[in-house]
Formats: structure tokens, C-alpha cells, sequence
């Protein structure tokens, strides 16, 4: 079967309107799983839902029947903690069926806490601590080259898992080897698990930092469907450089008493919490 | 022994065979590659570079970016063999060879260059004397510590054709080629290098050698020493260890700490199946400096320092 993005070919206004049903079902997803598991990170979830739902149904190249098609698009989760998105979007994308989300984080479940690839299918590397996904995502990217396949990389992390130094030795490889067909995104949501990252270990200016690293740098909104898609969907072959997506995000995005509040990097919601939070997700 | 380059005096350094196997398994098959740490002359892959400069992924001083790029390039379909001194792989990007690597179960052979007190005068940051007590609880890591060059060249050829992941010590130490019974390493099967009833040494890579040349000293009192090749740690040939404890005594000989090595999963083994009166043989602690065999003296892993220690295990049966 040939690979090919999730859905049948749209475009335009009806590409985003997928998109955007597709972000918003993962946020209610996610919210769901973290509500019964009393478990999870959903501040980070709903940063990164937009950027998910973009890459699987407006950009990425994949088929959930064969998810180790040689030539697929790899998207690494840099950001392993934040697995109700990830899982959401696997789900919704086809690669396990949406009932087995109701097992998430239970015993013995497939659905750690942190995604494992020997588990369910979609996954390609086993993250959770931070700052491993980017130079996994390097050798895939240098990979593709020595066998000259048209396949892109994509990986996500977080803002505040950039003070791992792990990142910058990637960095420093993937802007050495002009890996074009390599996408960061950085979900910028400026908050870490404690604090603010400019106020715990600034990262700015980040667009800096990755251009010195050999990156070409886009700054956008990381909520903005169109924008998303333009940047991300656009054809990497003329560049002669990877690709550095800063994603200005809101963490917890979308529910009015979880944006921008640090307590709900991993905070859990009551039963009223929940409710409320379902009621504007729509 | 075609892969191994002899040294003047008949000894051999086991890197020359782990390269030359290399060069040998990636001319038959593209998808092996090789991922170094800016280690291409301590690992001897010039010959590969020279041949296969693409194939050669040099990422720099930077072993957690190496680590992670191997899985990453075994993602893609390729066969990374990543090289480095073994203190820096094990050490430096553990995390990443425990969570990209034998957690994620990938496709990635780890080959840690000049392992133990390989460095001798360089002191404890180089010395990887730690290396198996951090690798050995990893599930899916292969682990081999080979002691010659025909071993070195059977664990590399293992690993190219396993599917999973792997780590092989390969020594620096000169060694001489010894007489190999088998003709090829089979996964958690040792070999028994020397019959004997009376005690039971149980050693790997340089240390064999060590351990062949005690039991012809304890040959010399009387003394009937068997002497069992440890070259797989993992998977851990559990029944050849019961079996050694048949002769009443054991001991273990490494070159590395004494704890959380051979000498721990020899432990651990008796302790659950057959106690028998035991002893480790190896480093305490971290060592000073001196060349290698004047370290390998001071601490007694030495012909005479083994058979001191057979005696007193024998000493202690019951």
C-alpha cells in the first residue's frame, strides 16, 4: 500500500477544518484519559495538540496498517510525558482502536505513562527522559540520506526540556550535516514543570540559539492551524538546512482556568473540573 | 585467524580484529555502518573511513547525541556499530543506551573500546572498570566480553547478524590466540577451556588468559583447576556456574570492580541454586595510576594473585 496523509485529499478551508476537529478531539480525548487514569500531563497535551493534529492529518506520510513502512515520515515525541495527546492522535490517526485509550496508564496497560515502541504501533522510540528524542531523530534524518529516501523526520519537544544538553550535541550534528528533511518543532508554551523557563533556566532568545546551530528558524503561533500547516507542510527539498518550527503555544490551551497555570503540567481534574473543561472544548 | 594482526612478540590487539571484521561485514552488506565520537583511530576504523567515508558517522566529542543517532540510524535500516571508549559510551550516555537503545530494544551494536584498566596511566576517568555492573541489569543487552581476536571477530559477526541490541568489550590488552575447541560463539553457552575438579575459575576477556596460566601454577601443587570461558554475560549461561560449583570451590576473575560484574551474577547465582565457598577477583575500588600490568600486579589478577585465591576458596569448603 502506498503511503499517503491520513483522510482523503483535502485542501485549503477544509484541510484546516480538519485539522482543527481533529486538535479538538484530542484535547477532549486527553482530557478524558487523564480524568479516569487521575494520572497524566495535560497542560503539555494541549500545547501540543494543534502541532499533532497538523502533522497527522495535513502533513505526515504514513499508513497505520503498515507502521513500519520504510518510507514513512517518523515523528518522535520528544516530550514523552505528554502521552494523552500522543496516544489521542496515534488513536484517531488509526493505528490502535480509540477503545484502548480507556486503558491508559491502568496496570499492565500498553499505554504507559511514556510511549514504548514495542508496544503499540506508531511509536518509534521509547522517550520519557527528556532530551533524547532529537538526536534519535538526527539518525533517522542521516539515515534517510545514505539511502537517499525522501522520508521526513519530525520531532517535538518541550521548551523547558532544551536545558538538556543532549539537545544542543543533535543540534550542533544537524545543522553540521544539513539535514533538511529534519523538522524540530519546539513546543513553546514557556512554562516548565516548576516555574517559567525564563525564570528558571532562560532559553531566549531561542530563534538565536538555532540558527547559530545551522537551523533555519520559523517563529509562529502554535494554535494557528494555517500557519501550522504552511510551515510544516512546505516542501523541504529546496533547503539546504534543517528546520526549527518554534511553536508559541499556550500550555493548556483551550480551557480557561488551565492556560498559562503551571499547576497543571501534570495536575489531574475533579469530577466538576472535568465537566467544566468538556463544556468548553467544543 | 584472518582477522587479527599479530603483534612482534605473538601477541594480539583486539581491536585490529574488530576492525577488519568490520570492513570485512560492511563490504558484504551496505547497511552496516559504523558511529564513532570523533574515535575513528582509537577504534582503528581508518581503514573503514578510507573505504566508506559516508558509513562513517563521526558526531564528535558528544556520546549522548552517538548513542541516540545509532538508534536512530537503526530506525532508518542501517547497522550502526557504535564505537568509542568504553567508560565514555557506558559511562557518559548511559541513559541513552538504557531508554534508546536496550528499552527500546533497537537494532544497535555498542562497542566499547579498551574496557577495564585499558588506560592504565590515564587513571579512574578512563578506566572502565564499571562498565558491566551498569550494563548487566539492562534487559534485551546482549552483553560479550570476548578475549582474543578470533572471539573479538565471532562476537562482531554475532552481532551483525542478531537482531537487537548488543555490547562487546573490545581490548587493547595485547593477548595471545588461544586454542578454541568450537567453531563459533553461541549466545549464553561458555566454553570450558580446562577441566578440572577441585575449584572452578571463572573469568573472561583478558582475564582468561590470567586464569589459564594460574591453573597450570596450581597444576604445578596438585591442585586440579577447571577454567570456564565467562564470554557471555548476558545472556548468563546459569547451568555452566551450578555446574562449576560442582567442584566445591569458585572464583571469579575480572577486569573490572569486583562489584556488580562476573563476580555479582556468579554470586547471585550460587547464592540462589548451589552456595559454595567463593571469591572475586578484580578491582576494589577505583585504581591509581601505573601502566596496565603494573595495575594487573598491584591487584593481584596476576597468575599467582588467581591461584592465591583458588586456594583460599578451596580452604574454605566445608
Amino acid at each position: 500500500m502506498s503511503l499517503s496523509t491520513a483522510s482523503a485529499p483535502v485542501s485549503g478551508a477544509d484541510r484546516i477544518d480538519l485539522v482543527r476537529a481533529k486538535a479538538l478531539n484530542i484535547r477532549r480525548s486527553a482530557f478524558t484519559m487523564v480524568h479516569e487514569a487521575q494520572l497524566g500531563h495535560p497542560g503539555g497535551d494541549f500545547s501540543a495538540a494543534d502541532i499533532l493534529a497538523t502533522l497527522y492529518f495535513g502533513v505526515m506520510r504514513y499508513d497505520p496498517d503498515e507502521p513500519r513502512h520504510a518510507d514513512r515520515d517518523r515523528f518522535i515525541m520528544s516530550k514523552g510525558h505528554c502521552t494523552g495527546a500522543f496516544y489521542s492522535v496515534l488513536a484517531q490517526a488509526g493505528f490502535f482502536p480509540e477503545a484502548q485509550l480507556k486503558t491508559y496508564m491502568q496496570p499492565l496497560s500498553k499505554l504507559n505513562g511514556h510511549p514504548n515502541r514495542n508496544y503499540l504501533p506508531g511509536i518509534e522510540t521509547n522517550t520519557g527522559p527528556l532530551g533524547h528524542g532529537l538526536p534519535v531523530a538526527v539518525g533517522i534524518a542521516i539515515a534517510g540520506k545514505l539511502t537517499a529516501k525522501d522520508y521526513r523526520t519530525f520531532v517535538l519537544t518541550g521548551d523547558g526540556e532544551l536545558q538538556e544538553g543532549s539537545n544542543w550535541e543533535a543540534a550542533m550534528a544537524a545543522g553540521h550535516r544539513k539535514l533538511n528533511r529534519l523538522t524540530v518543532i519546539v513546543d513553546r508554551n514557556r512554562l516548565q514543570q516548576g516555574d517559567r523557563t525564563e525564570a528558571t533556566n532562560a532559553l531566549d532568545p531561542l530563534d538565536d540559539k538555532w540558527r547559530a546551530f545551522g537551523f533555519h528558524v520559523e517563529m509562529i503561533d502554535g494554535h494557528d492551524h494555517a500557519a501550522l500547516l504552511d510551515v510544516l507542510g512546505a516542501d523541504p527539498s529546496g533547503r539546504d538546512k534543517p528546520l526549527c518550527v518554534i511553536a508559541n503555544t499556550i500550555k493548556g490551551k483551550g480551557v480557561s482556568f488551565m492556560e498559562d497555570n503551571v499547576s497543571w503540567h501534570h495536575g489531574v481534574p475533579t469530577d466538576e473540573q472535568f465537566a467544566q473543561a468538556i463544556k468548553e472544548l467544543i | 585467524m584472518s582477522a587479527a594482526t599479530k603483534t612482534n612478540a605473538g601477541l594480539y590487539d583486539c581491536r585490529d580484529a574488530f576492525s577488519k571484521t568490520l570492513e570485512a561485514l560492511a563490504e558484504a552488506d551496505e547497511r552496516v555502518v559504523a558511529v564513532v565520537n570523533d574515535s575513528v583511530g582509537s577504534s582503528k576504523l581508518g581503514g573503514f573511513k578510507k573505504r566508506w567515508p559516508e558509513r562513517l558517522v563521526n558526531v564528535g566529542i558528544a556520546e549522548q547525541n552517538m548513542v541516540g543517532v545509532g538508534a536512530g540510524l537503526a530506525n532508518g535500516g542501517r547497522i550502526p556499530f557504535v564505537s568509542c571508549a568504553s567508560c565514555f559510551l557506558t559511562g557518559r550516555a548511559l541513559e541513552q543506551v538504557k531508554a534508546d537503545v536496550a528499552y527500546s530494544n533497537t537494532n544497535v551494536k555498542l562497542c566499547g573500546q579498551s574496557p577495564g584498566i585499558g588506560y592504565g596511566e590515564l587513571g579512574p576517568t578512563h578506566h572502565s572498570i564499571e562498565d558491566l555492573a551498569w550494563l548487566r541489569p539492562l534487559a534485551n543487552l546482549v552483553t560479550i566480553v570476548p578475549s582474543d581476536p578470533w572471539e573479538t571477530e565471532q562476537a562482531i559477526r554475532f552481532a551483525a547478524a542478531y537482531e537487537g541490541p548488543v555490547f562487546i568489550r573490545v581490548s587493547r590488552y595485547p593477548v595471545p590466540a588461544l586454542d578454541h575447541k568450537i567453531d563459533r560463539i553461541e549466545p549464553g553457552k561458555t566454553e570450558v577451556m580446562r577441566e578440572g575438579t577441585d575449584v572452578a575459575i571463572l573469568a573472561n576477556g583478558v582475564m582468561l588468559h590470567k586464569a589459564l596460566r594460574a591453573a597450570e601454577v596450581l597444576a604445578e601443587s596438585g591442585v586440579s583447576a577447571r577454567v570456564v570461558n565467562m564470554v557471555w554475560m548476558n545472556p548468563l549461561d546459569v547451568e555452566a556456574i551450578v555446574d562449576a560449583a560442582g567442584t566445591g570451590a569458585v572464583v571469579t576473575v575480572e577486569e573490572a570492580s569486583v562489584r556488580g560484574g562476573l563476580g555479582g551474577a556468579v554470586a547471585e547465582t550460587l547464592a540462589l541454586r548451589r552456595p559454595v565457598p567463593m571469591e572475586m577477583v578484580g578491582f576494589p575500588g577505583f585504581v591509581p595510576t601505573g601502566t596496565v600490568d603494573f595495575l594487573f600486579d598491584h591487584f593481584g589478577l596476576t597468575a599467582a594473585g588467581i591461584a592465591a585465591a583458588a586456594r583460599k576458596a578451596i580452604s574454605r569448603k566445608g
